[in-house]
Order: C-alpha cells, then sequence, then structure tokens
C-alpha cells in the first residue's frame, strides 16, 4: 500500500536522522512538564496498584518514603493503596525508567536532546548494581544512595555539561558497538567511553577532591552506567516518530512487569498491551526461575532503535551472560531482527557482520506476518518487594500486541 | 497391474536430496537416517489467521 510505504520511509528518515546530545542534568520536577504533586512515573504502559507486580510495589513504596510521602514502606504501601499517589506512565512526560522505572519530582534526569529536531528525553541516573530500586530494592542502602545522585552527583553532572557543549552520543555508541557492547545488558564500552568524556568536567566542577573521587568510581564501577544514557537516546530518537500517518513503525515497546505495551507511529500514543512473558536466562547463585518477575523496564526502547538484543552480534559475551547460547549464535539474533525491520542504520554497524548497520525500524506488518517477535536482552527481578536483580535473560515481545496493533492501524486507516 | 513396465528410475534406489518446508521434525527425523535434508524455516502467514492475513494482503505486506 502506498501510503504505508511512504509513511514508513518517512518514520525510518528520522529514526536515522536522530542526533542525540547529552546536554544536562535536571531534578525531575524542573523538567518534566505538568508532573504533578505527589505523581510517581512507573515503567510500561498505564497501571492501577491493585494490578502491580511485587518490584513495582517495592519501588513505589520505596520512592515514597525517599520522596518524604510516606512515613515508612508500610504507611507507603498502605497510602498507594487508599490512591493518594498518582501512577503515570514515564512515556507520557517524554521520559523512560529502567525496570521498575521509577521517577518523581525531586530525582535528577538526565537530559538528552535530539538536535535535529530539539525535543529532548529523560531519564534518571543509573544507580548500579544488585539491590537497586529500579530492581524492587526500597531499603536504607537503596535510599540513601538515591540521596547521593539526588544531592551530589546529579547536580555535578549536570553542572558539568552545562560548562560543556554536551556530549554526542551517536558517534559514542557507534564506537560502542565495535567495542562489544549492546548497550542493554553490556554497557561496558560506552560507560568507559562517557565517564572519559565527562570526567574533565566533573573535575573543574567538583571542588571537594574526595567528593569528586567518589563521582569517578561510582560511574567507573558500574558497568550498567550508560544503559539510561542509552534510553534516553532512544526516547529522543523515537519521539520525533510519533503520529505519522500510516506508519506502522514501532516508537515503543514497554513493560510494567504485568502488561507489555507497543506503540505504532500511525495510532499515536495508543498502547497495545498483552501479559507480559517471563525470561529465559541465567540466574545469580542461589536463585532460580522460581524467584523472577515477568519481564519489566522502559529499556526496551534501545531495541526499538536497533539496539539490545537486536545488536546481539555486536557483543557476543552477551550471549553468554543472558544464556541465549553460544557466542557464535549472537548474530543469528540480529540476523533474525532483519526479518521485520524496514532498514539499517549505517551509523551504528557491527564489525562481526562485515560493518552491517542494526535492524532499525520495526514494521507491525512483518512481525505479524513472520510471527517473529522482537527480541529483547533483559535484567530479571525477584518477584517479590525489596529483594533485588537475580538474574539476566532473554524474552520475547508477545505477538498479540503486535496483532492488536494491525488491527488498531488497519480500522483508523478504513481498512475492513 | 502386473503387465505394468517398472519405471526406468524409482525415487528410492537414487540418493535422496530433500527439501522440507515447514515442521523441522521431519527433517531431523531424516536426518537420524542419514539423508541430506535442506530445511526451509516457513510458517503460514500471520501463523495462520485469516483475519490478518487477509488485512496484510490490503495493507501492502
Amino acid at each position: 500500500m502506498e501510503m504505508i510505504e511512504q509513511a514508513n520511509a518517512e518514520a525510518l528518515q528520522r529514526l536515522l536522522a536522530g542526533d542525540p546530545v547529552l546536554i544536562d542534568v535536571r531534578p525531575a520536577g524542573e523538567v518534566l512538564a505538568d508532573l504533578g504533586d505527589r505523581t510517581i512515573l512507573h515503567a510500561g504502559p498505564p497501571i492501577e496498584w491493585s494490578r502491580m507486580c511485587g518490584p513495582m510495589r517495592g519501588a513505589i513504596s520505596g520512592i515514597a518514603v525517599f520522596e518524604g510521602w510516606a512515613k515508612d514502606l508500610d504507611d507507603a504501601a498502605r497510602l498507594a493503596a487508599e490512591g493518594a499517589f498518582g501512577f503515570q506512565p514515564n512515556h507520557d512526560f517524554d521520559a523512560v525508567g529502567p525496570m521498575t522505572g521509577m521517577t518523581t519530582a525531586s530525582q535528577p534526569v538526565m537530559v538528552v536532546e535530539n538536535r535535529t529536531t530539539g525535543n529532548r528525553a529523560y531519564c534518571t541516573i543509573n544507580e548500579g548494581l544488585g539491590k537497586v530500586m529500579r530492581f524492587g530494592g526500597n531499603d536504607a542502602e537503596v535510599l540513601d544512595r538515591l540521596r547521593w545522585l539526588r544531592d551530589v552527583l546529579g547536580p555535578a553532572m549536570g553542572e558539568a555539561l552545562r560548562q560543556s557543549d554536551g556530549i554526542p552520543l551517536k558517534p559514542l555508541i557507534g564506537r560502542g558497538l565495535t567495542m562489544g557492547d549492546e548497550m542493554h545488558q553490556r554497557n561496558v564500552a560506552c560507560s568507559g567511553l562517557l565517564l572519559r568524556a565527562l570526567a574533565p568536567d566533573l573535575a573543574r566542577v567538583m571542588t571537594d577532591s574526595s567528593a569528586l573521587a567518589q563521582a569517578l568510581a561510582f560511574i567507573a564501577g558500574n558497568d550498567q552506567f550508560f544503559l539510561n544514557v542509552a534510553m534516553a537516546t532512544g526516547k529522543a530518537i523515537t519521539d520525533p516518530v510519533r503520529n505519522i500517518e500510516g506508519s506502522t513503525i514501532v516508537t515503543a515497546m514497554s513493560r510494567n512487569g504485568t502488561d507489555f505495551g507497543i506503540r505504532v507511529s500511525g495510532t499515536g500514543d495508543e498502547w497495545y498491551t498483552a501479559p507480559v512473558e517471563m525470561p529465559e536466562g541465567l540466574y545469580f547463585p542461589g536463585f532460580g526461575a522460581e524467584d523472577a518477575n515477568p519481564d519489566m523496564g522502559d529499556s526496551t526502547i534501545v531495541e526499538t532503535v536497533g539496539l539490545g538484543g537486536f545488536a546481539m552480534a555486536a557483543a557476543p559475551a552477551v550471549a553468554g551472560f543472558v544464556g541465549a547460547g553460544a557466542a557464535s549464535d549472537a548474530a543469528l539474533f540480529t540476523r533474525s531482527m532483519g526479518e521485520i525491520t524496514i532498514g539499517e542504520n549505517p551509523e551504528w554497524t557491527i564489525p562481526a557482520l562485515d560493518y552491517q548497520g542494526v535492524p532499525t525500524g520495526i514494521d507491525i506488518r512483518l512481525v505479524v506476518e513472520s510471527g517473529i517477535a522482537p527480541t529483547i536482552n533483559t535484567g530479571i527481578a525477584h518477584k517479590e518487594p525489596g529483594r533485588g536483580q537475580v538474574g539476566a535473560g532473554v524474552v520475547k515481545a508477545p505477538l498479540d500486541c503486535f496483532d492488536a496493533a494491525l488491527k488498531g492501524i488497519a480500522d483508523r486507516l478504513g481498512i475492513a | 497391474m502386473s503387465d505394468q513396465k517398472q519405471p526406468r528410475y524409482s525415487l528410492l534406489q537414487v540418493p535422496l536430496k530433500v527439501v522440507n518446508v515447514g515442521l523441522e521434525g521431519f527433517a531431523q527425523d531424516l536426518q537420524h537416517h542419514g539423508a541430506p535434508v535442506l530445511h526451509v524455516d516457513w510458517a503460514p502467514p500471520a501463523r495462520g489467521d485469516a483475519r490478518l492475513a487477509d488485512l496484510l494482503s490490503k495493507m501492502g505486506s
């Protein structure tokens, strides 16, 4: 259908033209328009308290205590059940968040500007590994770390970035792909490259050398520090692709631990949802599949722009880490994703595939026709509140979302 | 029947070369018996859902 082909060509052009730059870190309440009082932004499509999974509830209880809206975790859970807090998706505020995806007014968010279109996207700072709020952690250690991010690292990163011209992310990610990152479960190279770009300006603005050392050690000690930057990058690139009449290209994939949702360009901000699936993967010692929560997080925005599971061939080490098979199998995942995308990104290339670009532009028609579901690399949270991460794995996007989206766009175009 | 000539070449009197389309189990069975098999990973469009397949045909997929 010519109209759809033209609309999708425009969508792909916008995806490839995106020019994301990390420019600032600000409190969410200052930069997220219309973020209301006692409002908690979460990962995935909309969901009410009664349907939230364990780690999502744990994180909400923790963030309510962190914001001073509840005196302790039990009080927070009671208030949440009574409707004292507003729950809204990050995606409705130009934002994204990993796993539980908690975003509230006082948390610092990184600001990524798409310099081609001028829109901005936001994501909190990555907390590190282990027991952290994004995996449902909520004890004193977790909240203390969030306070340090709010009071020390966030303001320092913001000041450092404002003194610079910003950090261009497209070339940085391109380089990371050639160094073995896929930007979802492996961010070792990009975290190092970001630290290298950020460190001189951080040193200029942080006059207390012990505070500076702590900041540098925190970033250097977290192999996933760049994940949240990559997520804001994905959001900054995909938001201008929304609302192209007739386009069947996916603009967001996201999960809240209960539902998986997708958005498609031609149907704007409509969510098409299906029950979220369980990841298949490897578990940390002492944990197993019986401990795992279903898939969760806005981090699938990286797959939406051709990274993560779509770029598995760039990161054969990840195939082993997430239990997806041998390193030599990694290329199969990327080639498979080529079956459901309409283009490749010439600026994000994979050496092991003779510098082929990452598969870009998921077309729901190709997903429905082939039955090939997008592959997602993901962390696995414990199903109980407050326990944190228990493993990492691979999960498939549920095909029912794509079936529903196809019917939705057909209705909109008057195709019976 | 008895006066029919035997075909000059019988399928099972020459080495088999098999292309298997769809269900992989058939290919695996033949492979276990030593027959070379080329498997084609194929499934009906839209997993056999006629309504979705009709929409796809109209939407140019």
